[in-house]
This record gives structure tokens, sequence and C-alpha cells, in this order.
């Protein structure tokens, strides 16, 4: 759901230096079937199946029924009612505003996770053990905070009132911030919850980058230097084709979590995100339990889940790969 | 870089430090202004100059969060279900690992896929019909019915993690104890589940940390009466709006503990994915 809360595995792919796990051996005799993997399966498999795959289903099935309150007491039958639900969520202007909010929104956070993330590691190679102990404890206190948690303390940063943020602006000469409300207009406030999202994601990143550039051999980058290449270049040719499983992992995962950014908006704007709020997920939410109209709320959660398979087939083949089960 | 003379290299050093050190201020800042706030008096919290460096200590905050509503009732029912979760999570999900990192068969390779992809979908997408399924099984506002939902997400997660330190126990060590005459049941029992041990361990805890963080299903699944910390935190608001100090002592209550378990798990987290246990 969040980075964090979203919080989905995070995981360290294994480094290039470890030999590949040993593959399952196959019995060099007939394969006959054998019983035991799938009885360990089995539990795991059910408990998905029942309360993943079946709600799953019925996603898809509610997009094409009207399903609202009288539906929902068992007043109505459940009506197959065809595109309905998805004709009425396309035809709404607001929604395509929503869209390009929610691309713009979530485009941005990837963007700077990504960039700061990168940046951070780097630097991190180049300071004083001291300093790295410093970030890195800063980078996991931050890292482990519950989304929730940091959204209150976000709120309080940008208070318009008592915030922070706001009194030490107002200690430069001629800038007066006091009062400010930072979520008067949508933009504003959606910048404060994208520094909010990217404070949270930033560890993360930097810490899987940086066990990435442990990586890179430093005879590849003494030969660069030597052929004449200066720090971009090194970079650019060097560092960079290294890291390219790990980018691409992260940044696949990064575009996942800040599309189904929810608990960051919805607390921020006290559970009634305004019009100018609202990304594809809080509008999927509203849709159906604020107007009650589950048809149409489902339609929008698939079409924010059919905008991601792209994303996520580029994730699976990434990780098939570097967990080396091909 | 290495063409400076060592002067300059020095210079540069100092100059990349300090930037560090700007790093560290900025990352770190939320989380002391938090805990700064936490323990002011709470008149000094509502100062339009605040002072960066703390004013006072005092815990009035704390009492004044306990107050305004029930706080333990919720951290009770955030426990049972985070560790209800991890419970059922790591022992299916370690059954799960075991099948996929030591077995070949057929559908192997679609049970993994599966797996991975499931951790692709945003549980947002699924709350409509989570909820409309809780409501028919009879679950809604029950821990029950927010322990097995939970499952969904910390399932795939403990399934791929322990995968990963698995694979990183020598197949040979098993192999060998068969040759001494362990049944596979005893290898496991005696190899691999000790070597497994720690990174069990550590995932039990990560898991623990997802379960006790998540809030929309939280907030969606059980009543205001049943609700979990994450929500109370959500919810603080008083008649008199939000008070800012109650609400960072709250935080600070919820975070501390988490953030601590969090350090003493990452590491191994990274460090069990990444160390290879076969030495070539």
């Amino acid at each position: 759901m969040s980075a964090a809360d979203t919080t989905t595995p995070t995981e360290v792919p294994p480094p290039m230096s470890v030999p590949p796990p040993s593959r399952p051996v196959l019995p060099r005799r007939k394969r006959t079937f054998n019983a035991t993997p799938w009885l360990l399966l089995a539990p795991c498999l059910l408990i998905l199946v029942l309360v993943l795959g079946y709600p799953l289903v019925r996603l898809v099935t509610l997009s094409f029924q009207k399903f609202g309150q009288s539906q929902l007491w068992g007043f109505l039958p459940a009506d197959w009612v065809g595109f309905d639900n998805f004709t009425g969520v396309l035809d709404d202007g607001e929604f395509w505003a929503v869209v390009v909010r929610t691309f713009v929104f979530a485009a941005g956070c990837v963007i700077f996770t990504m960039v700061a993330g990168m940046l951070i590691a780097l630097l991190l190679q180049r300071v004083s053990g001291w300093v790295k102990t410093l970030v890195n404890i800063a980078l996991v206190a931050s890292w482990g905070m519950p989304i929730i948690v940091a959204t209150t303390v976000f709120k309080w940063l940008f208070d318009a009132d008592y915030g922070i943020l706001n009194a030490l602006l107002s200690k430069l000469p001629g800038v007066e911030m006091i009062g400010h409300n930072w979520f008067a207009s949508g933009p504003q406030g959606l910048a404060v919850i994208m520094l909010l999202v990217v404070w949270g994601a930033v560890p993360f990143v930097v810490i899987t980058l940086s066990a990435g550039l442990t990586q890179v051999p430093a005879e590849l980058e003494e030969a660069a230097r030597l052929d004449g290449a200066g720090a971009w270049g090194i970079f650019r040719y060097v560092t960079l084709p290294i890291l390219k499983p790990l980018i691409v992992m992260l940044t696949t995962l990064s575009v996942i979590w800040d599309m189904g950014v929810f608990p960051q908006v919805f607390v921020m704007r006290n559970g009634h995100p305004e019009p100018e709020f609202q990304i594809l997920t809080t509008y999927s939410y509203d849709r159906a339990f604020v107007v009650n109209d589950y048809g149409q709320g489902s339609a929008i959660a698939l079409i924010t889940v059919l905008l991601l398979l792209g994303v996520v087939a580029v994730y699976m083949r990434q990780m098939l790969k570097i967990g080396e089960v091909e | 870089m290495s063409t400076l003379a060592p002067g300059a290299r020095r210079k540069s050093k100092a100059g990349w430090n300090l930037l560090g050190l700007l790093v560290f201020v900025t990352a770190g800042f939320p989380v002391y202004w938090m805990v700064n706030t936490a323990f002011k008096p709470a008149k000094d919290a509502i100062d339009p100059d605040p002072s960066l460096l703390p004013t006072g200590l005092t815990l009035g905050n704390f009492s004044r969060a306990l107050d305004i509503a029930d706080f333990w009732g919720p951290v009770g029912r955030s426990l049972i279900v985070s560790l209800s979760v991890v419970a059922i999570g790591v022992v299916v999900g370690t059954l799960a690992a075991l099948a996929i990192s030591r077995f070949a068969f057929r559908g192997r390779k679609i049970v993994i896929v599966g797996i991975l992809a499931v951790q692709m979908i945003p549980l947002v997408a699924m709350i409509i019909p989570v909820f409309l399924l809780l409501n028919d099984l009879d679950q809604y506002d029950k821990l029950s019915g927010l322990i097995i939902t939970y499952l969904t997400f910390i399932l795939p997660f403990t399934v791929w993690t322990l995968r990963g330190f698995i694979v990183n126990i020598p197949k040979e060590l098993e192999e060998a104890a068969m040759v001494d005459g362990c049944s596979p049941t005893g290898a496991f029992l005696r190899v691999v589940f000790p070597l497994l041990a720690p990174g069990m361990v550590a995932t039990s805890v990560y898991a623990f940390i997802q379960a006790w963080n998540e809030y929309l299903y939280a907030l969606m699944l059980l009543s205001q009466k049943n609700q979990t910390a994450t929500v109370w935190l959500g919810n603080f608001t008083t008649k008199h709006g939000t008070e800012y100090a109650p609400m960072m002592a709250g935080s600070t209550m919820m975070a501390v503990p988490i953030v601590v378990l969090f350090l003493l798990v990452q590491r191994k987290m990274a460090a069990g994915l990444t160390a290879g246990a076969v030495k070539g």
C-alpha cells in the first residue's frame, strides 16, 4: 500500500558474487508425481485462493454489476449491466482529471525517490565512516516509521499556525509564512504528500543501491579513469550498467507502491480528501464507500490494476532473473 | 578522487561530509521533531516561534494521549492480530517455501510466478470485494476476519523471504544427514531448521511490523469500537480539533517500539538474502 504500508516485502537480491542457489535436482528416473510439495503448498494456496483469488474474481464480476446499498443488504439481486460501470466512469470528466493527477503524482514520487536515493547512495561512498553511520541511523529510523505515524508527523510539521516549517521559513528575510495553509490548494498539498512518500521511500532505495554499489569492481572504474573518463563518464558507463537490474526492480516497485498510495492522502485530509486531492485509490474508495456504488468503485479499482499490469510484467521478469528460477 | 593532491582530497572529503550531515539532518528531522514535541510542555508546543531544542521534559502529553480515547484496547487488538498473522504466516510460509525451494515438480514455476504476482496487486484495489466477502462470511468487525485478510499480503512475503533463506542452506547438509540415516523430515528438523531459525525470527519480526502498521483494512473491516492502534492514531482528534502535542506523544508510543524492532532485524533481513551459504 505504500512504500511501507504498503510495505510490501523488501528484498535485497543476492549479489552477483554468490554462486547461484543450487537448482532442484531432477530425479534421473522417470518423473513420477510427487505429492509432497503440493501437500506443503496446500495451506498457503488455500488461504491465497480464498482471500485473494476469490475477491479478485469478485472484483471483476462486480465491475459488470449494478451493486449498491440495496444489493449489499440483499434486498435486490445484483444485476448484470455489461460495461455500464466502465462507460459511467470513463464518461466522467472528473475521472480523467484523477487519472492524470495520479500519474503526475506517482511519477513525481518515483523520480524524486530514485534520484535522491541514487545520489545519497553515491554520497555515502565518499563520506567518512562516522557520517555514514549517522546517515544510516536516520535512514533506518525513517524507513521503520509506520506510515500512519509519518503522516501525522508531517501534518504537524506543515501545520498552518504552529508548524515548524512555516516558523522556519518565516525566519528568512522578507518571508511571512505563519498561517500559510499548505493544503488550501491541491498541487501544493499533494507536493507535501509527495515529500512524505519520498521521505519514507528513499531509505530502502539507498540501502539497496548501496549494497549494489559494493559490487562494482574497482578495477573497472580504474580502467575507465585511465581511459580518460570523468566522474560522470564512470557513472554512466560503468556504475549504471552494473546497477541496472537493481534500478529496474526498484523503479517498478516504486511505481506500484506510489500508484497505490492511500493512507497518506486519506489521513492528511482527515478521511475526506477534497476533489483536488483525489487520486485513483481514494477515488475508487469514495465511489464505493461514500457514494455506495460498489460496481463503479470496483471498475475504477480494476482500471487501476490494468494500468499497472505492464509495470508488473517488467518487475516479474527482473525478479525471476534475480531469483534465478528460470 | 585519487588524482587529487592529499590536501585537496581532505578538503573534498570535508565537503562530502558536510553534505552527508545535511542528509542526516533532513532525513532525521521529522523523527526528532516528533519526539521533541511529545516531551514538550503543551504550551511550548504551540509557540508560534518554537525553539528547535528541547524546552523541558514532561510526560503530560502522554497521559493526555492516553485519556483522549482508549489506547490499550486498540494496542491489545493490534497485538492479537499481528501475532496471529505472524504465527500462521510463518508456519504456512515455511512449508510453502520448502516446497518451492527443495522440490522439483511440475507447476513449480507457475506457483512462484503466482506468489510473486500476488504481491503486486495493490491492496487498496481489493478492499471492496474483501469487504463484501467478509460481510458474506459474517466476519465483518471480527479480528479473525482481519487476520485472514492480512495473510494475503503477509504470506507471499514470508514465502518469498524464507525461500531466500532456505536456498542459502546447502543441500549437501541434508543429503549427508540422510546418508547417515535421517528421514527427510528428520533431516529438515535437525539440519535445516536450526540454520533457518534466525531467518525465521527476522521474517517474523518483519511480518509483525507490516501487520501492525496496516491502516486501510483495519479502518474498513472493523467498527469504531474494535479499532486497532493505527486507526486510533489516524482518528486522533478531540473536541477542540487536533491537539498536536498529545498526538506526537501517541505517535512516539506507536513508532518507537516498531523502529527498535526494525533496527534489530533490518540488517539480518539484508544479510540473510545476500549472504551466500555455499562457498564455491
